[in-house]
C-alpha cells in the first residue's frame, strides 16, 4: 500500500516537471512562433547527431549493460581524423563542384565509418574482452581509462586547437517559408543520418546478425546454446557501434569545429539521451536524442524564461537524474531490449 | 598450530606498527631534511619540495575518501570533485572577504581588527567543510544510492558536473553573489596558531611565516593521519562490514536485515566528509576555491589512485595517491626536461605533462588488465576478483520494485 501511494507521488513530481516544461515551451512558441520554429530546426539537427552517438551506447549498453565510456571519445577522434581526410586528402573546399562534394563525402563516409568499426571493435577486443567475467565494474572503470587514451590519441596528432572544414556545403536555404528558414549544410545531417538510421533498423531487424545481436541482449547463455557466436555477435556490435561514432563524427564537424575534448561533453549528453529513451531500446535513444536536441535549442535559444547556454551542461545532467529518480526505464521502456 | 599462526600474527602486526612509525618519524622530519635531499646526486631532482608534498598528501586524503565510497561500499563515484569543491567553497564562504555585507571575526588569523566578510577560524572551518559536504553527500546519494552499479557512476559524474558550472554561474543568484562566478573565492584565511600561538613561538598565521610550507606540510599530515585512522577503524566497525556486505552481494546484505540506503548513504557521507575537509584544506593553502579546478579529470584523477594502489586497501590507496599525485604535482614534469635535456632529437618537444591524463588512462587499462586487485591488494578484493561475486541484477527498473527498493520503509 505505501509503495503503491510512494510511486504515484513520485509520478506525480515527474509529471509536474513535465507539465511545466511544456507550459514553457507553449509560452515561447505563442510569443514568437517564426523565432520557434527556426529554433526547434536547430534542434531537430543537433537532436539527430546526438542520436546517432546515442544508438553507439545503447547498441553496446544493450548487448553487454556497459557504458561505453570511450564511446563519445572515439566519435571525436573520428571526426578529427576526416578532417584531415576533407581537407588534406581529398582537398574539398567551397570552390568544388556539387558533384565532387557529394563523392567526397561519400568517399570520406565510407573510409571514416569502416576505419572506426575496426578501431572500436579493436578496442572490445583489447580493454574489454578479457574483463567478460569480471565484476561489473570493472570493465566500466577500463572504459574510462580508455575514453582517455583515445582522447590523448586526438591530443597527441591534432593538437589543442579546434579543427574545421571549409564551409563547402552551401548556408543557402534549401527550405525558406516565410521567416522560417532551413539550410542546406543543416539539411545535409538529416540527409546523411536518415539512410544510416533505415540500413540500420534494417540490420538489427532482418539479417541473421542482427536477430543475433537481439537474442544475445535478451539471454547471453541462452543464445550461446543456440548456436549463436557471443563473441562474433559481442564484436559485431562494436563495428556497428564504430561505424556509427565515425558518421556521426563526419556530420558533426560539418556543422561546427571540433578538438580532441568534444566528445566528452557530447558523449555525456549522447548517453542521457539514451537513457532517456530507455537503454538498449534503438527508437528510444533517437526518440531521447531529438527531445535532449530541442531542449538544448530551447534553452540557448528562446527568449521566454530560458537560463541559457551557461546552464545547458546543468540541465543535460539535471533531466538524467530525474530521469533515473522518476523513470529509470526510460521513455519507452526495455521491454524489448534492442527492440528497434 | 593456532599458537603459532596468532604468534606469527602479533609478529606480522608488530612489524606494521614498526613500519608505520618508521614512516611516521620520516613524514615529520621531511621538510627539514628535504634541502639535503635535493642536492643529492642523481635523485635529488626527483625529490618532491614540501609545497608539492602538500598537495600530494590533500589528494592522497581524497582518495582515502574516495576508497570508502568506491573501495568499501563498491559504489562507484565519478562524481568526487563534487565534494572538493564543496568543501572548498564552504572555506570560502566562512572565512574570507566574500559576504563582505557582514563583518563577523571569529578566531581567525592574519586579517586586520574589522575586516569586512565572514572570517571564522579555518581550524573551525575544516570540520564545519566536512560536515556542509557530508550533507551534499547525503543530498547526492538519497534520490540515486537506489541504482546500482553504473548507473550510480553516472549520476554521480551528473553531479560532478553540475556543481562546477553551478559555482562557476552563481555570482547572481537573484541578485545574490554566492561564488564570485569565474574568478572564484579569494583570499581565503590562513591557517595559524593566532595570538595564543605567537606567544608559544609558533607562527601566528603560516602564510604570512617565514615557514609557511613546512606548517601546512605538518598540518596535512595530521589531517591524512586523521583519515587513515577513521578509514581503518570503519572497515572493521559494524558500519564497515556492512558496506563489505553490500559490495560482495547486496540481495544478501539486505536479506541479511542490512538496510541498504541507509549503510550506503552513510558510506557517501562519510567519503565526502573527508573529501570538505581535504578541499577545505587546500583552498586555505592555496589561498582560494576557483572554478576551474573542479573538474571531470579530477575525479577519474582520484579513482585512478584508488584503483592503482588497490581497491578498499587503505595502505595501498596511501601509496597509490603518492605516486600519482607526484608524477602530477612535479614528476611529470620533471621527467619531461630530462627528457628533454637528454638530447635525444626525437623526444625534443615531449612534454609528458600534456599526456598526464592519457598516462593515467593507461595505468587504469593496464591495472584493470593485468593486476585488478591494486599494488597492495586487500585479502577479501583479492579473493572476490578471483571467485567472482554476486553482482546482478545491477540496477533496479521493476516499477513494483525489489529487494533494494526499500528506502520508504526502512528509514
Amino acid at each position: 500500500m505505501t509503495k503503491l501511494r510512494g510511486a504515484s507521488v513520485s509520478d506525480l513530481i515527474g509529471l509536474t516537471i513535465v507539465g511545466l516544461v511544456v507550459v514553457w515551451v507553449a509560452i515561447n512558441f505563442v510569443k514568437d512562433p517564426t523565432s520557434f520554429i527556426n529554433i526547434g530546426l536547430i534542434g531537430l539537427t543537433n537532436g539527430t547527431i546526438y542520436g546517432v552517438v546515442a544508438l553507439g551506447y545503447t547498441l553496446v549498453y544493450g548487448i553487454l549493460q556497459l557504458i561505453n565510456f570511450a564511446h563519445g571519445d572515439v566519435f571525436a577522434l573520428a571526426g578529427l581524423v576526416a578532417s584531415t581526410v576533407i581537407v588534406s586528402v581529398l582537398g574539398l573546399d567551397e570552390s568544388s563542384s556539387v558533384l565532387v562534394i557529394v563523392g567526397g563525402l561519400a568517399v570520406t563516409l565510407v573510409v571514416i565509418m569502416v576505419a572506426f568499426a575496426l578501431f572500436n571493435a579493436s578496442i572490445e577486443r583489447i580493454a574489454y574482452k578479457p574483463l567478460r567475467n569480471a565484476p561489473r565494474l570493472a570493465p566500466l572503470i577500463t572504459a574510462i581509462g580508455v575514453s582517455f587514451i583515445v582522447q590523448n590519441i586526438g591530443l597527441a596528432f591534432y593538437g589543442v586547437n579546434y579543427q574545421t572544414v571549409p564551409n563547402f556545403i552551401p548556408r543557402t536555404d534549401a527550405i525558406h517559408i516565410g521567416d522560417v528558414t532551413y539550410s542546406w549544410s543543416k539539411a545535409s545531417v538529416l540527409i546523411i543520418v536518415i539512410p544510416l538510421l533505415v540500413v540500420l533498423s534494417w540490420f538489427v531487424r532482418s539479417t541473421k546478425q542482427g536477430k543475433a545481436m537481439r537474442a544475445v541482449a535478451q539471454d547471453t547463455e541462452a543464445s550461446a546454446m543456440m548456436g549463436i557466436d557471443v563473441n562474433r555477435t559481442i564484436a559485431v556490435t562494436f563495428l556497428l557501434a564504430g561505424a556509427l561514432a565515425g558518421a556521426a563524427g563526419i556530420v558533426y564537424l560539418l556543422q561546427f569545429n571540433m578538438r580532441y575534448d568534444t566528445g566528452f561533453e557530447l558523449g555525456l549528453i549522447a548517453f542521457t539521451a539514451a537513457v532517456l529513451g530507455g537503454i538498449g531500446n534503438l527508437s528510444g535513444a533517437v526518440l531521447g536524442a531529438l527531445i535532449i536536441g530541442f531542449i538544448q535549442a530551447f534553452n540557448e535559444g528562446l527568449a521566454w524564461f530560458a537560463p541559457g547556454s551557461d546552464w545547458t551542461r546543468s540541465i543535460v545532467f539535471g533531466i538524467l537524474i530525474l530521469i533515473l529518480v522518476f523513470r529509470p526505464e526510460g521513455i519507452l521502456g526495455e521491454q524489448t531490449p534492442e527492440g528497434a | 598450530m593456532t599458537d603459532l599462526t596468532t604468534r606469527a600474527r602479533s609478529a606480522a602486526s608488530n612489524r606494521n606498527t614498526v613500519a608505520v612509525a618508521v614512516l611516521l618519524v620520516l613524514a615529520l622530519i621531511y621538510p627539514l631534511i628535504v634541502d639535503s635531499l635535493t642536492s643529492l646526486p642523481v635523485i635529488g631532482d626527483f625529490v618532491p619540495k614540501t609545497d608539492s608534498m602538500v598537495i600530494m598528501i590533500v589528494f592522497t586524503t581524497m582518495a582515502i575518501g574516495l576508497n570508502m565510497v568506491v573501495g568499501y561500499a563498491g559504489l562507484l563515484d565519478l562524481g568526487y570533485v563534487a565534494f572538493y569543491a564543496v568543501g572548498a567553497y564552504t572555506a570560502g564562504w566562512f572565512a574570507s572577504q566574500q559576504f563582505d555585507q557582514a563583518t563577523i571575526d571569529f578566531g581567525a588569523v592574519g586579517i586586520p581588527d574589522g575586516f569586512p566578510g565572514i572570517h571564522i577560524s579555518m581550524w573551525l572551518v575544516l570540520p564545519i567543510a566536512g560536515l556542509l559536504t557530508m550533507l551534499a553527500g547525503i543530498a547526492i546519494g538519497l534520490p540515486t544510492l537506489r541504482l546500482r552499479g553504473d548507473y550510480l557512476a553516472i549520476v554521480t559524474l551528473g553531479f560532478g558536473e553540475i556543481v562546477p558550472q553551478f559555482v562557476r554561474n552563481a555570482d547572481s543568484l537573484g541578485g545574490f553573489d554566492l561564488t564570485n562566478g569565474t574568478f572564484g573565492i579569494a583570499p581565503i584565511d590562513s591557517l595559524g596558531f593566532g595570538a595564543i600561538g605567537a606567544r608559544l613561538g609558533l607562527p601566528e598565521s603560516f602564510r604570512q611565516s617565514s615557514d609557511r610550507s613546512q606548517w601546512y606540510f605538518w598540518t596535512a599530515v595530521v589531517i591524512l593521519l586523521i583519515t587513515v585512522f577513521c578509514s581503518v577503524r570503519l572497515r572493521d566497525s559494524r558500519l564497515g562490514r556492512a558496506w563489505i556486505a553490500i559490495r560482495e552481494d547486496e540481495t544478501a546484505a539486505a536479506a541479511m536485515g542490512i538496510p541498504l540506503m541507509r549503510t550506503k548513504t552513510w558510506a557517501y557521507a562519510i567519503g565526502a566528509f573527508f573529501g570538505g575537509v581535504a578541499g577545505a584544506f587546500y583552498a586555505s593553502f592555496k589561498g582560494g576555491a576557483f572554478p576551474a579546478d573542479f573538474y571531470f579529470n579530477i575525479s577519474v584523477f582520484l579513482l585512478c589512485m584508488v584503483i592503482l594502489g588497490g581497491v578498499g586497501s587503505v595502505w595501498g590507496v596511501l601509496l597509490g595517491g603518492m605516486i600519482l599525485g607526484y608524477l602530477n604535482v612535479e614528476g611529470l614534469a620533471t621527467i619531461g626536461s630530462k627528457i628533454q635535456q637528454s638530447g635525444i632529437p626525437k623526444l625534443d618537444g615531449f612534454d609528458p605533462t600534456k599526456y598526464q591524463f592519457g598516462i593515467y588512462g593507461l595505468i587504469i587499462v593496464a591495472m584493470m588488465l593485468l593486476r585488478p586487485t591494486g599494488l597492495i591488494p586487500e585479502r577479501r578484493h583479492k579473493i572476490e576478483m578471483a571467485e567472482g561475486v554476486h553482482d546482478t541484477p545491477f540496477y533496479d527498473v521493476q516499477l513494483e520494485g525489489t529487494l533494494t527498493d526499500r528506502d520508504s520503509s526502512d528509514d
